[in-house]
């Protein structure tokens, strides 16, 4: 019972937090300088074509109204028009939040596996010849910014050894191949930081469990060091390891906006920078939307699996 | 006009740009021939790309629009209007015009082109829900009428020679009369639209029924936007696309040595410097000679521009302009008559800010050079560097000493009308000269050519000694290219062939 009640909680938590994020957009969307309709026509804009174009778009009624009408339309599925696209909003993001998820889903498929591995074997090794490497190598990583990563990547792999796409093109009909090596480098560079993150973080878990008393007491009934690791450490560090997780995979989802930028990749991130810049608040509240549920729904998953998880709390 | 010294420069461009330059040559090397497919990347793409041609704002939006869409008129190499959708034109007072429709032209969806199609693209800038970049423009369309199914007559407020020019612009590129979705970009136009997706990629096919025979040669192309420009250049170098525009100086001798060919058009893109003439102590002329007399012109091309630039003299018409005067005096750094002009304003020892911004390219360099030279005679100038954005808005023509950027445009009218009118909203220096404004109005009725650049040229030498500007030099758009791609040769009004390149350009490969 109390499993389901903390769960719910969290939940329920999750959507009020949602609420007002959702307020806090609009409020911070509407100071911005300028209106749509002001962007879109430019500086040669006569008054009367801003003033037509802004009622057209509906931006001449009250804030608490448009308020009012969007969080309406988010709640039962319609985030409205886009009104530079002048498309649905949800059409403009359907084609790029694919695109997203995909390179979100690839770099996880690759970082989390590898930094587990790292950050395991680092802190059975802890202050080993093995754990002072990997540790400076994630050190050097985590410093490294990925613009940096991304930019050497391409000189090296598309322009000098033609290897590699400089830029992700992104194509329905694309064979298997074509489409590893475009997604090679973005998933490199964003993988650099994600992988030292989260393998410090698995270090740093692991370690903080094996100091416990009760791994003493394991090794001094003679379990060999793996099955501690796999048995009693790895169930009690899961949680702040997944937390670790969790971050890191929102920030694949929302910041992946210097990558997208150097390969060119329509994600979402660019599309919200695009929105900002047009400021076509619609769009732009929608993204910010899918960012904060993300954000929420990751660290959702990763309480829930926390708490199912502890063994303590199994108990009661 | 730009002395020899360039050409050790031209030289390093090699094959590429003596090719477009000599097109003869450039016919005996390479024949069009037909197919092919081009990937291209421009400089700026967004959600707000479009396939409505009243609503371009961008280079995207520009090439997207010369692919789907024609215009009644198109620009020869001399930027002379002349027949395109319509077979001829003509007009006795430069007020009434009749345009004769080619027969047999259709759109892409196989619909005919009549002279409705004419009226309705023409009158819908002057509709505030069209929301049209060039409303200010087609205000002086009093009237545009089907005579019959193939000729229109456009009947202007005042005089203007510069109509053909005018309508061979994007913006006035014919549409389907009705047309107000702008989902297809069903055009007359050398590509079919097959694919558009705003700030991701255009896709043009083809279109067999183009109406010039044996054009466009290429199958394909698909038009993308790198804004990074490090990226886009990584992105020719490394073959993924083949046609850049908006090239930095400073990345040019990485695309010469990795293989692609430079195209550098010389156009009339100035950074300037702005003295308000109603704001002390810049209103001063002798402040104002001073300043023009502080700028060093060589150093600002060759440092900020890598030569990619020719000297101005102050006024907006290049020397490669058909219309520019050539016996104006050059104006040089020359430190004894800015020290002389300065105590003559009793200015020396005065400390004044300048407001650059990195929206207004090289402005910020500008700044420090004007300073140190400042400096050296007895002026304390400050840089205030601030964001671009928000630049145009809150800085730009705000302060007594800020810096502008203008772009290309097609005919010296236009420049003239938007920048340098006593009552033009962008009149950058708030100058006012009544003369001046006469001429303008005279020269934009004015049918004969040398009487035309006679007025234009004393128009010149008002801007350069009275008005509050000073340019120091115009900017070359440069755009890199592929090797294979051939048929590209400089259009002063933009990179890109002024945006026209699909229709002109085809594959070796």
């Amino acid at each position: 019972m109390s499993i389901y009640r903390l769960i719910l909680n969290r939940i329920a938590s999750a959507l009020l937090t949602l609420l007002l994020v959702s307020l806090v957009i609009f409020i911070i969307s509407d100071l911005l300088p300028g209106d749509a309709a002001q962007e879109m026509l430019g500086q040669s804009a006569t008054p009367e074509q801003v003033a037509a174009l802004r009622h057209d778009l509906g931006l001449d009624r009250p804030a608490y109204v448009r308020f009012g009408d969007w969080v309406g339309g988010i709640v039962s599925g319609d985030p409205g028009t886009s009104m530079v696209a002048n498309m649905p909003v949800a059409e403009v993001i359907a084609e790029r939040l694919p695109n997203t998820l995909r390179l979100a889903a690839l770099t996880a498929a690759f970082t989390v596996p590898l930094s587990l591995l790292i950050g395991i074997s680092a802190a059975m090794n802890r202050g080993g010849r093995l754990d002072r490497m990997l540790s400076i190598s994630t050190l050097a990583m985590v410093a490294m910014p990925e613009f940096l990563v991304a930019t050497l990547g391409v000189l090296i792999f598309s322009v000098k050894l033609r290897l590699l796409p400089s830029i992700t093109m992104v194509t329905s009909d694309q064979p298997w191949g074509e489409f590893l090596r475009s997604y090679t480098l973005p998933v490199l560079s964003l993988s650099v930081v994600v992988i030292a993150q989260m393998s410090r973080m698995t270090r740093a878990a692991v370690i903080d469990q094996l100091n416990q008393p009760y791994v003493e007491m394991a090794m001094l009934k003679g379990v060999g060091r793996v099955a501690i690791v796999r048995r009693h450490v790895l169930p009690n560090a899961i949680g702040p390891i997944i937390n670790a997780m969790a971050l890191s995979l929102s920030y694949l989802l929302g910041g992946a906006i210097i990558v997208e930028t150097i390969f060119n990749y329509p994600g979402l991130a660019s599309l919200m920078v695009n929105a900002v810049t047009s400021r076509d608040t619609p769009l732009l509240q929608a993204c910010a939307m899918i960012f904060c549920a993300a954000y929420l729904l990751l660290l959702l998953a990763a309480d829930i699996i926390a708490i199912l998880a502890n063994p303590r709390l199994h108990n009661k | 006009m730009d002395g020899p010294m360039p050409f050790s420069r031209r030289e390093l461009l090699g094959m590429g740009l003596a090719a477009t330059l000599l097109p003869d040559f450039a016919g005996a090397a390479s024949k069009p021939r037909r197919g092919g497919r081009i990937r291209v990347a421009s400089v700026a793409s967004s959600t707000a790309d479009t396939l409505d041609p009243a609503k371009g704002s961008l280079s995207t939006d520009y090439v997207r629009h010369y692919m789907a869409y024609s215009g009644l008129t198109q620009l020869d190499r001399q930027m002379q209007g002349r027949p395109g959708l319509a077979e001829s034109f003509e007009s006795r007072d430069q007020m009434v015009w009749r345009f004769h429709l080619r027969k047999g032209v259709t759109f892409h969806n196989g619909k005919s082109l009549t002279s409705a199609d004419v009226v309705y693209s023409l009158l819908r800038h002057k509709d505030p829900l069209t929301g049209s970049k060039v409303a200010s423009i087609a205000d002086q369309f009093l009237a545009v009428r089907a005579v019959s199914t193939h000729e229109v007559e456009i009947t202007l407020s005042g005089p203007n020679v510069d109509l053909p020019i005018i309508l061979s612009q994007s913006h006035f590129l014919i549409v389907p009369a009705g047309e107000k979705a702008f989902r297809t970009g069903n055009g007359t136009g050398p590509y079919r639209i097959v694919d558009f997706k705003p700030g991701i990629r255009t896709i043009g096919r083809r279109f067999e029924n183009y109406y010039k025979p044996g054009k466009p040669y290429l199958d394909e192309i698909e038009l993308i936007g790198i804004p990074d420009e490090v990226s886009r250049v990584n992105a020719l170098l490394s073959g993924d696309v083949h046609l850049i525009n908006a090239v930095n100086a400073r990345s040019s001798k990485r695309i010469l040595a990795g293989g692609r060919g430079l195209l550098e058009s010389q156009s009339s893109f100035y950074t300037n410097l702005i003295m308000r003439q109603d704001m002390l102590p810049t209103s001063n002329p002798h402040f104002v000679m001073a300043m023009k007399n502080l700028l060093d012109r060589p150093l600002i091309k060759r440092a900020l521009f890598r030569n990619y630039a020719t000297i101005a003299n102050d006024h907006p018409i290049p020397p490669f302009h058909p219309f520019c005067r050539d016996d104006l005096p050059q104006t040089v750094l020359d430190l004894d008559k800015a020290r002389y002009h300065l105590r003559k304003a009793g200015l020396t020892g005065v400390r004044l800010p300048m407001f650059a911004a990195p929206a207004a390219e090289g402005s910020v360099d500008m700044a420090s050079i004007l300073q140190e030279y400042g400096g050296r005679v007895g002026l304390n100038l400050a840089v205030n560097r601030v964001p671009a954005d928000g630049y145009w808005s809150t800085h730009w023509m705000k302060h007594p000493l800020t810096f502008g950027n203008t772009n290309p445009r097609p005919t010296a009218d236009m420049l003239f009308s938007v920048f340098y009118k006593s009552d033009a909203a962008w009149n950058e220096s708030g100058w006012k000269n009544p003369r001046f404004d006469k001429l303008l109005v005279e020269a934009r009725g004015e049918a004969d050519f040398a009487r035309r650049k006679q007025l234009y040229g004393e128009m010149q030498g008002l801007v350069r000694d009275h008005c509050g500007v000073g340019i120091p030099v115009f900017i070359s758009l440069i755009d890199g290219y592929d090797k294979r791609l051939k048929g590209l040769y400089p259009v002063p009004l933009g990179g890109f062939m002024g945006y026209t390149f699909a229709e002109h350009v085809w594959w070796e490969g």
